[in-house]
């Protein structure tokens, strides 16, 4: 009977549509007026020449601006423009002074002069007791700084972390305001490039004990001394970097105003933010590289600093302990074809060493001074060594081997990749075991795998953040991996003061690496990214922060 | 009446209570089997930095006395630190956090409820008819099409339309506006807001069928008067049973709406905590949803009383 509305029962709808749109932009109206306290209405858009200001995106918020204890890249990036150590990088990653002005390292310490004008944020000078104070700090172990190891080389460091000494025996001191003094536990010629990172950094102990424990939590709960200062941070929303008036140098920092504007590890939404002339940069992956192209946008590279490869097990009782059997899980695979055909990454490059392509050496790239042996891709060759390995073995036929990886996308398409490869070449079943991120590593710490996919990336620009991952007693070596004569290349490798001798001591790590098949190197990580024609001088960097824009600067005249 | 009321009251929130101590409980002792610790990380830890963390975060006592810690934190409402967030309390980032995602939650669930009860109504009054056809083949795309999918359209379109104008009309991300707001709120709200429909047709048509109404018109009453007194109201509870949970659901489940909108909400915290094993934000939301959601069924519960006085509390 009701197939047939009746008139007024429309005016009924009508009525309550009504009531409800005017209900809704109500709650609107009021909402919005609540918001406005929650987050940042950015304006402006990507590039904003009339104000000299910039509107960014960041992937993660940076869980940590404490850097005493700060170990990820995403507060690496903030901090690297906000703060300064005693040396920092140029544009073109060689070491340049920082807080020092010049340096001497020696065999035994190292002496950095600091330069006068150097300030912090409240207007005080950078002085060396703010470096005394701050290293002592990180190694207390009441800090529980994760990083502490890297200040290890730093006479008593080590100790005083276990708890076993008082902070106050660290050997670093301050002789007046400007002259910092370093003593070494053993040589460390490379003790330059650690002081550029973050947990090297000064703390004002003042402004320190003002913070009532919440160091770096805030925007105001930190002195700043680099070119930028942060003048606002809602978490996870937003941040406002600009200008530091009172930054020493002229050589850096020519934007008024970084609006970090949006924070979201969803790479589509920030290629969409892009199009839509919201943010400056963005990074692509693989399937937007034809929409890139289309749109005619220039695509730029760089290398994120990173290593991937398989980490074998040496452990007794695993297949992979055995050296035949690695040489055949070397040879019976190409990077170059995994890189090109299953990952389709262009900007990802083919790993041939445990040293990517940028590290330096003693005077040029140190794959220029000291080339590895090139790959070489020979399934016969591969098969003999497995027959070999089978006998030594004394095996029927190889039980199923154990391949770990990270349920990442990434993760996932290596392991299956490997397991189709080996499967075709040496007739070995592979069982994949994904694991989320932790569970991976608290397997790897446990030994439980045969073959395990991951990866390794710098923390500072030295061949030794890569060099000495397979010595004895680095715990990062999870396929404990031994040998004397490894040890002994590492031990050159830290404390020889020749850097031609030191680089020959890598170069020979290098070989041996390949040689008793430690890992099976994947890839070499990088970016493909686009970025606004009018922002000039960006860039991504291999070691320390993933952006800088401490060099760009704006260029109107530049065309869409 | 009055105290029987007051008593029933009690009674349910000290069910509550109990219950939100045993979602605390089941949490901790599960997220403490996993495998693997919030501490572990890419760069393995010496045996001394390892000491010093654990002693920072209590995870040097034995299991059970971190649980007896950890409930008589809980009773003082003190959730601890974060492990991720490092010098962040969880009772900050909820207080910071949740508020924005209770924002975009509300405005969803209005926009859900709104147009459940448009359609709704709509779809029975024209009943086997076009727009009754059209409406439910959108209904059916919006409760099968997952949000994730729907946000990403959104956006894109978003795009495309702002590219088309030649100047931004609508943001794509970020929070701090009402505009921000507007189609995420959309998007939350879009699968509750076509089982709403649904639900809200078929209550409706089982009334405009019923003996009152037939009664009503031959009274003479107003058919305007009738559909507000005697159809909507009648037709209206079914939506409110499942509107209380659905708003918990809602102010919580935006996870994927939030990354993709780049909202600070909880629920983006909710998600990665349990990725990175950040065992105090683990708890700390956990807890405090539970005990939302279960104060939200208190109160619909307490709702359905008023809209229907059949529905006796006891």
């Amino acid at each position: 009977m009701n197939a047939q509305p009746s008139r007024t029962n429309f005016s009924a709808l009508r009525q309550l549509a009504l009531y409800v749109v005017f209900g809704l932009a109500a709650v609107v109206w009021l909402l919005g007026l609540a918001a406005n306290s929650t987050g940042s209405a950015v304006t402006g858009g990507a590039i904003d020449a009339e104000n000299d200001a910039i509107t960014i995106a960041l992937r993660t918020e940076p869980p940590q601006l404490d850097y005493g204890r700060a170990t990820d890249s995403s507060s690496l990036t903030v901090l690297f423009h906000t703060m300064e150590g005693l040396l920092t990088y140029d544009d073109e990653m060689a070491l340049i002074p920082g807080v020092a002005e010049r340096w001497e390292i020696r065999e035994d310490g190292a002496t950095f002069w600091l330069r006068e004008d150097a300030r912090w944020s409240n207007g005080e000078p950078v002085t060396a007791h703010d470096f005394v104070f701050a290293w002592r700090r990180v190694q207390d172990p009441a800090t529980a700084s994760a990083y502490a190891f890297i200040m290890y080389p730093v006479k008593n460091a080590e100790a005083i972390n276990r708890g076993d000494l008082p902070r106050e025996t660290l050997g670093v001191r301050a002789v007046g305001d400007r002259i910092l003094e370093v003593e070494f536990e053993q040589p460390t010629p490379y003790f330059d490039k650690l002081v550029a990172f973050v947990t090297f950094y000064p703390i004002n102990e003042a402004f320190f004990e003002s913070t009532g424990g919440r160091f770096g939590a805030d925007a105001d709960m930190l002195l700043y001394n680099g070119p930028y200062l942060m003048t606002e941070w809602v978490h996870s929303a937003s941040m406002r970097w600009e200008r530091n008036p009172d930054y020493w140098g002229d050589h850096k920092g020519f934007i008024d105003t970084i609006n970090v504007g949006y924070i979201t590890q969803d790479v589509n939404s920030r290629l969409n933010l892009f199009k839509d002339g919201q943010i400056a940069d963005t990074q692509l992956v693989p399937q937007m590289l034809g929409e890139a192209m289309e749109r005619r946008w220039q695509i730029d590279r760089s290398m994120d600093g990173t290593v991937f490869f398989l980490q074998l097990n040496f452990r007794d009782g695993h297949v992979t302990a055995n050296k035949n059997f690695r040489k055949a899980l070397l040879l019976a695979q190409d990077p170059v074809e995994f890189v090109y055909k299953a990952l389709k990454e262009p900007s990802y490059m083919p790993a041939v060493s445990l040293f990517p392509y940028w590290i330096r050496g003693a005077e040029d790239y140190f794959r220029q001074e000291h080339p590895p042996i090139p790959h070489e891709y020979n399934v016969a060759k591969a098969r003999e060594h497995l027959e070999l390995a089978r006998r030594e073995l004394g095996l029927e036929e190889f039980p199923p081997i154990h391949l770990l990886a990270d349920d990442s996308p990434l993760g996932s398409i290596s392991a299956e990749y490997f397991q189709a490869v080996y499967a075709r070449n040496l007739g070995l079943e592979m069982r994949i075991d994904k694991q989320i991120f932790k569970q991976r590593l608290a397997k790897m710490d446990a030994g439980e795998f045969d073959i395990v996919v991951s990866g390794w990336g710098p923390d500072y620009d030295d061949a030794l953040t890569f060099g000495d991952l397979f010595s004895s007693w680095n715990l990062n070596n999870r396929g404990r991996y031994t040998s004397p004569e490894m040890d002994a290349l590492v031990r050159i490798a830290q404390s020889e003061l020749d850097p031609v001798r030191r680089m020959e001591a890598f170069a020979q790590i290098q070989d041996l690496v390949q040689e008793d098949v430690v890992i099976v190197p994947m890839y070499e990580r990088g970016w493909s990214f686009v970025v606004d024609p009018r922002l000039k001088g960006f860039k991504r960097r291999a070691v320390g922060p993933e952006v800088d824009y401490t060099y760009a600067w704006i260029d109107e005249q530049a065309a869409d | 009446m009055r105290r029987g009321m007051a008593w029933y009251v009690c009674k349910r929130l000290l069910q509550g209570v109990v219950t939100v101590w045993f979602i605390a409980t089941a949490t901790f002792f599960a997220m403490h089997n996993v495998p693997g610790d919030p501490l572990l990380n890419d760069r393995a830890m010496t045996p001394a930095i390892r000491a010093n963390l654990e002693a920072r975060y209590g995870l040097d006592q034995p299991l059970f006395n971190q649980y007896l810690i950890y409930l008589g934190n809980l009773a003082q409402g003190d959730f601890g630190i974060s492990f991720t967030q490092e010098n962040r309390q969880v009772n900050d980032i909820i207080r910071e956090h949740f508020p924005v995602s209770a924002t975009l939650g509300i405005l969803a669930v209005l926009f859900a409820a709104a147009g459940g009860v448009l359609w709704g109504a709509l779809t029975a009054l024209y009943r086997n008819r076009m727009p009754d056809y059209v409406i439910m083949f959108l209904v059916i795309l919006g409760i099968s099409v997952p949000s994730f999918v729907v946000a990403a359209l959104s956006q894109l379109g978003l795009v495309t339309l702002n590219n088309l104008a030649g100047r931004s009309l609508l943001p794509v991300a970020g929070w701090g506006s009402v505009f921000h707001m507007l189609t995420p709120a959309l998007v939350l709200g879009l699968s509750t807001m076509a089982y709403l429909t649904r639900l809200m047709r078929s209550s409706m048509l089982e009334i405009i069928d019923s003996d009152f109404v037939r009664t009503a018109k031959s009274k003479g009453v107003p058919p305007a008067l009738i559909f507000s007194r005697h159809q909507l109201r009648n037709a209206i509870l079914p939506v409110v049973t499942v509107l209380g949970p659905q708003i918990a659901v809602i102010t919580t489940g935006g996870f994927v709406v939030e990354l993709v909108f780049a909202i600070p909400g909880l629920g983006r915290f909710f998600v990665e905590a349990v990725q990175q094993l950040d065992y105090t934000v683990i708890m700390g939301t956990t807890v405090f949803y539970g005990a939302f959601l279960v104060f939200m069924v208190i109160v619909v519960d307490l709702l359905y009383g008023f809209i229907d006085p059949r529905v006796r509390l006891q």
